[in-house]
């Protein structure tokens, strides 16, 4: 363990400990672009500064990590000055449209903007001929409002790796892109949107985030339905409609999604849904209640249970329902049926 | 095979034998300077006529040789001949005509023609001029105060050969190395020459050595940085050209002493004939065993393989030409950690300049002390620098370090042309920063250079006279740096660009109050918050220029005028009414004829469609129009 000082409040990390993570344990706000969770710090958005005592240059907290004795100070003028010198110059090439983006509320350029009392760009550098990609099915890219933070470039390497994303072009022309310009639609992209979660602006949005705002919408922690990995995400609901998928931080999946999982929720409000079992009578699908549709399972189930005995029955269950339906299903079967003929289509 | 310090010593015997018998049988001795700017000012034509009149004449008792660059290159194409028992004639500015003439006059005549010599008489200073004789190489201003340690071979042997590296010394530092010395024994004896980074960092090369040796022995590599990027730097270049052998041999002599057994040269693929040569040093030392497995039989085994890079000026930061080596988009990262601890595919690896390792071979033949005592307090022994811009003496010079501004100017460099005054010198290329005349009586070292807000850099020298503007100047290498940033961090991507479109519209005339207390919040931001020293350096241009020219900058803000007329937005052609003698040349001459007038009425430009291309002022014969 090691001794360090943040802002004068001593605590004890772990060898290997970031600045960052350090500021993290003492609720000592950092503001950062390009870090983020699992993903290697690579301190390209110098946004995160702080002062170490006896250093000559301020340090970036994200990549640097901590050593015996370490004092830290997380915010003094020249450190204000630096990160607003940042902001500004991300600003000044930038495609100010907040009143309409769909980040807008979540966006952290704009929360940095405010938090270092820009109100207004000095500079402005002229916009390139880029084009936006609309081109994939479920997001979009606008160039001009990508702070090259990189994090979609390497989450879709280091953490999907599935090598689509890249950056072209160097300097000032530098964008997100894939080589000699192919658009997402000609790309090996597999849409799982893994680079849009991480966009900390609105360069990499989903085209249904025109539709809600952020004070729009409340969140409810859930388990993707897709397959059994469990992946543990925030369903967006605005007015009681889902409106979009955010993954969270789970055990399993840490922060990243699939297809499926990011995008495939329309079936939830789709009008075509079942929303009551059906029981067939007289020859036609008929709504009923669920007390009198797990009546006809229950009634038949042992009706043929005592016919033909228990291995007349076998049973499947959907790798679309949880683990934990899954255990009890299998539960129900061998000791409730008597079978050992259950499985389940989860092959993955 | 060479397997032993005895067998290189009977191989050199040999070589020199070889070379002592050729001389017997030979009447002469022609050397063309064919490095890439000898070949660029016609080196081959002169090569070929050479070879060509001999043939017709008959002699087959002459050797025509090439060599690497001389350093001369104000008087490329140069050659030198050597008449045995003479002394040595080196020729500038020759074509295929004037060859040919050499070839009759001295080859065969037996007498120099010493108006076309470099050495001749007429080179010396005024006073002391005899047009007829012919001097020693060091009595020339030029060559006089150079000492030369990493270009001791350039534009004398053959780079091509060997044999003429070994003949002068070259692999017994080698050989020295892997049978008397331990790696420990290197690493202290490169420490205690007190050698520093010729790379532009000027970073203790031995302490650097010492952190790789240090790291446990496992896989290490070894670099050679010749990414050369810096415009108008070509001394690099010149060492690969005209003495690869020398960096291959610094090289091995680091990978020793770190534990090192694979090496990578690091070469820009604009550098044709650099690759080509260290390629060809390389295979010749694999054939004789001076690379490759159980060299010297010390069980020291090191192999070396070039890399092209693509010409980005980032990729000559070393972890951006580590990434480029293996493969990725050549962007700086972050250090710590330094490559000496995880380097090349996490490696430790020690990266070094061409200079740096030129330097190696020598420090260990001779001794660190001899070292030592060359240069000053705490930068010893030499400094290639590459001098450019208004200078009569265009080249490579060597010299120690503590040389003063002034002697590099006057004596090698020759001087301002067309008697211009000086106004200042940039070193440290577009990284680096102006030396002012008020300081022409600095010695030239790291530290008096970082005094003056520059840096010594790569050895970029580019002398600017009293016509340069100092603004456009610092644009210029703006510009450069510009278009050169990866684009990974803000500060440079961004801020750089905005600078630079600040400088655009103040030399177009749109400067504005406020613009140059912004362009110094600007360019004191970007350097202190830039991830890589290209951005860390890039506003040192216009810091500097801002620094002793601050009045220049004032003018074209507020008073939009450009004193040294080169900003044309912001000078005009004038006809002086009093001087004109009503010729009409000038009129005729102008591409746009914006110039109207005829004997009676007095000639006058129309401003708004004159387009600034100064064919008037050139053509007045009466010296009657000026900018203004
Ligand atoms: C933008 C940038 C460009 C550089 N270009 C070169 C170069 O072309 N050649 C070189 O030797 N060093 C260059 N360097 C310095 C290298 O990063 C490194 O310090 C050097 O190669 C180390 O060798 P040395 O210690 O022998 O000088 C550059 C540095 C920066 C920041
Ligand atoms: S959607 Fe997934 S695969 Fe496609 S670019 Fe983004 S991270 Fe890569
Ligand atoms: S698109 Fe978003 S995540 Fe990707 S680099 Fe740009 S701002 Fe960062
Ligand atoms: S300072 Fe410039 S060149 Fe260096 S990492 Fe940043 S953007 Fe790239
Ligand atoms: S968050 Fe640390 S540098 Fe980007």
């Amino acid at each position: 363990m090691l001794n360090v000082t943040i802002d004068g409040q001593l605590l004890q990390v772990k060898e290997g400990t970031t600045i960052l993570e350090a500021c993290e344990l003492v609720g000592a706000e950092i503001p950062t672009l390009c870090h983020l969770k699992h993903l290697a710090p690579e301190g390209s958005c110098r946004m995160c500064v702080v002062e170490v005592k006896g250093a000559r240059d301020l340090k970036v907290s994200c990549a640097t990590v901590c050593d015996e004795g370490m004092e830290v100070v997380t915010m003094n003028e020249k450190i204000h000055a630096w990160r607003r010198f940042i902001i500004e110059m991300l600003l000044a090439d930038h495609h100010i449209d907040c009143f309409s983006c769909s980040d807008t509320g979540q966006c952290k350029l704009y929360q940095y903007a405010l938090d270092y009392g820009i109100k207004e760009p000095r500079f402005q550098v002229e916009p390139r001929d880029w084009e936006k990609d609309e081109t994939n099915r479920f997001f979009d890219y606008d160039p001009h409002k990508c702070i090259l933070c990189r994090r979609c470039v390497r989450t879709c390497n280091d953490r999907q790796v599935n090598h689509t994303l890249n950056l072209t072009g160097r300097g000032i022309d530098t964008k997100v892109g894939m080589p000699f310009d192919e658009l997402f639609i000609d790309s090996n992209c597999v849409s799982c949107g893994n680079c849009v979660s991480v966009c900390p602006t609105g360069a990499l949005a989903t085209k249904s985030s025109k539709d809600y705002r952020s004070w729009e919408v409340t969140k409810t922690r859930t388990t993707c339905s897709y397959c059994a990995v469990g992946c543990q995400m925030d369903l967006v609901v605005k007015k009681g409609k889902v409106v979009g998928v955010e993954p969270a931080d789970g055990h399993s999946n840490k922060g990243l999604l699939c297809v499926k999982g990011k995008f495939a929720y329309k079936f939830i409000g789709h009008p075509d849904r079942l929303t009551t079992p059906l029981v067939r009578k007289d020859g036609v699908l008929q709504p009923v209640s669920w007390d009198e549709a797990l009546d006809v399972v229950a009634d038949n189930l042992q009706r043929i249970k005592a016919e033909s005995g228990p291995d007349a029955i076998a049973g499947f269950s959907s790798s679309r329902t949880t683990n934990e339906d899954n255990y009890a299903f299998m539960k129900m079967m061998r000791g409730a049926i008597g079978t050992n003929s259950v499985d389940n289509c989860a092959r993955v | 095979m060479i397997r032993t310090l005895e067998d290189l010593r009977q191989f050199q015997r040999q070589q020199e034998e070889h070379m002592r018998k050729q001389a017997a049988d030979t009447k002469a001795k022609v050397l063309v300077g064919m490095g890439t700017c000898g070949i660029a000012a016609g080196a081959q034509e002169v090569y070929d006529a050479i070879c060509d009149e001999l043939k017709k004449l008959n002699i087959d008792d002459v050797v025509v040789a090439q060599t690497g660059c001389i350093g001369f290159c104000a008087q490329e194409p140069l050659a030198e001949v050597i008449l045995p028992g003479n002394e040595k004639v080196l020729y500038g500015h020759i074509d295929a005509e004037k060859a040919r003439e050499i070839v009759n006059q001295h080859i065969v005549g037996g007498k120099a023609v010493s108006r076309w010599a470099v050495n001749g008489g007429g080179m010396l200073p005024e006073g002391e001029q005899d047009e007829a004789t012919i001097v020693p190489y060091d009595e020339v201003p030029f060559f006089k105060t150079q000492v030369r340690i990493a270009l001791r071979n350039c534009g004398i042997i053959n780079p091509e050969s060997l044999g003429e590296y070994v003949v002068r010394d070259g692999y017994l530092s080698l050989a020295k190395v892997l049978t008397e010395m331990t790696p420990a024994d290197v690493v202290e004896e490169i420490k205690k020459s007190g050698l520093r980074g010729r790379g532009g960092g000027g970073f203790s090369t031995g302490m650097k050595w010492e952190f790789a040796h240090k790291q446990p022995p496992g896989q290490k590599y070894i670099v050679c940085n010749a990414d050369e990027g810096d415009p108008g730097a070509f001394m690099d270049r010149s060492i690969l050209e005209g003495d690869p052998h020398s960096v291959v041999e610094g090289m091995a002599i680091g990978a020793y002493a770190i534990g090192a057994n694979k090496g990578y040269v690091y070469c820009r693929a604009e550098y044709p004939i650099a690759v080509r040569r260290l390629n060809m040093a390389i295979a010749q030392a694999k054939e004789m065993g001076l690379l490759g497995k159980n060299i010297f039989g010390s069980g020291f085994d090191f192999d070396l393989e070039v890399r092209l890079g693509a010409g980005a000026f980032v990729c000559g930061e070393e972890t951006a030409l580590l990434a480029s080596i293996e493969g990725q988009r050549g962007e700086p990262r972050l250090r710590p950690p330094y490559p000496a601890v995880s380097g090349l595919w996490g490696k430790p690896t020690i990266i070094n300049n061409v200079e740096t390792f030129a330097n190696v071979a020598p420090i260990i033949h001779r001794g660190a002390d001899w070292f030592g005592s060359i240069g000053s307090e705490n930068s010893k022994g030499t400094k290639v620098f590459a001098l450019a811009g208004e200078i009569n003496n265009i080249g490579l010079a060597e010299i120690p370090m503590g040389t003063t501004l002034r002697e590099v100017i006057y004596e090698i460099g020759g001087g301002v042309p067309d008697g211009k005054h000086f106004k200042g010198a940039q070193t440290g290329g577009p990284s680096g920063g102006c030396i002012p005349a008020e300081f022409l009586d600095t010695p030239i070292d790291y530290d008096n250079l970082a005094k003056l807000g520059t840096i010594m850099g790569s050895g970029g020298l580019i002398i600017m006279a009293e016509d340069t503007c100092m603004v456009d100047l610092a644009r210029f290498f703006l510009d450069f740096t510009q278009e050169e940033s990866c684009g990974k961090c803000p500060p440079c991507r961004v801020g750089t660009t905005v600078m630079l479109d600040m400088l655009n519209r103040i030399v177009e005339g749109k400067g504005q109050d406020g613009d140059l207390e912004k362009l110094e919040e600007l360019g004191q931001n970007i350097k202190a918050a830039s991830l890589c020293g290209l951005g860390q350096t890039a506003p040192n241009p216009v810091l500097s220029t801002m620094r002793y020219f601050r009045e220049e900058y004032e003018e074209h803000v507020h008073d939009k005028k450009c004193r040294s007329g080169v900003c044309t937005a912001l000078f005009q052609y004038y006809i002086v009414p009093e001087k004109c003698k009503r010729c009409g040349i000038c009129a005729k001459v102008c591409p746009v004829q914006c110039i109207s007038g005829d004997r009676q009425t007095p000639y006058v430009i129309d401003q708004d469609r004159c387009i600034k291309c100064g064919a008037c002022m050139e053509a007045c014969p009466f010296d009657s129009i000026i900018k203004r």
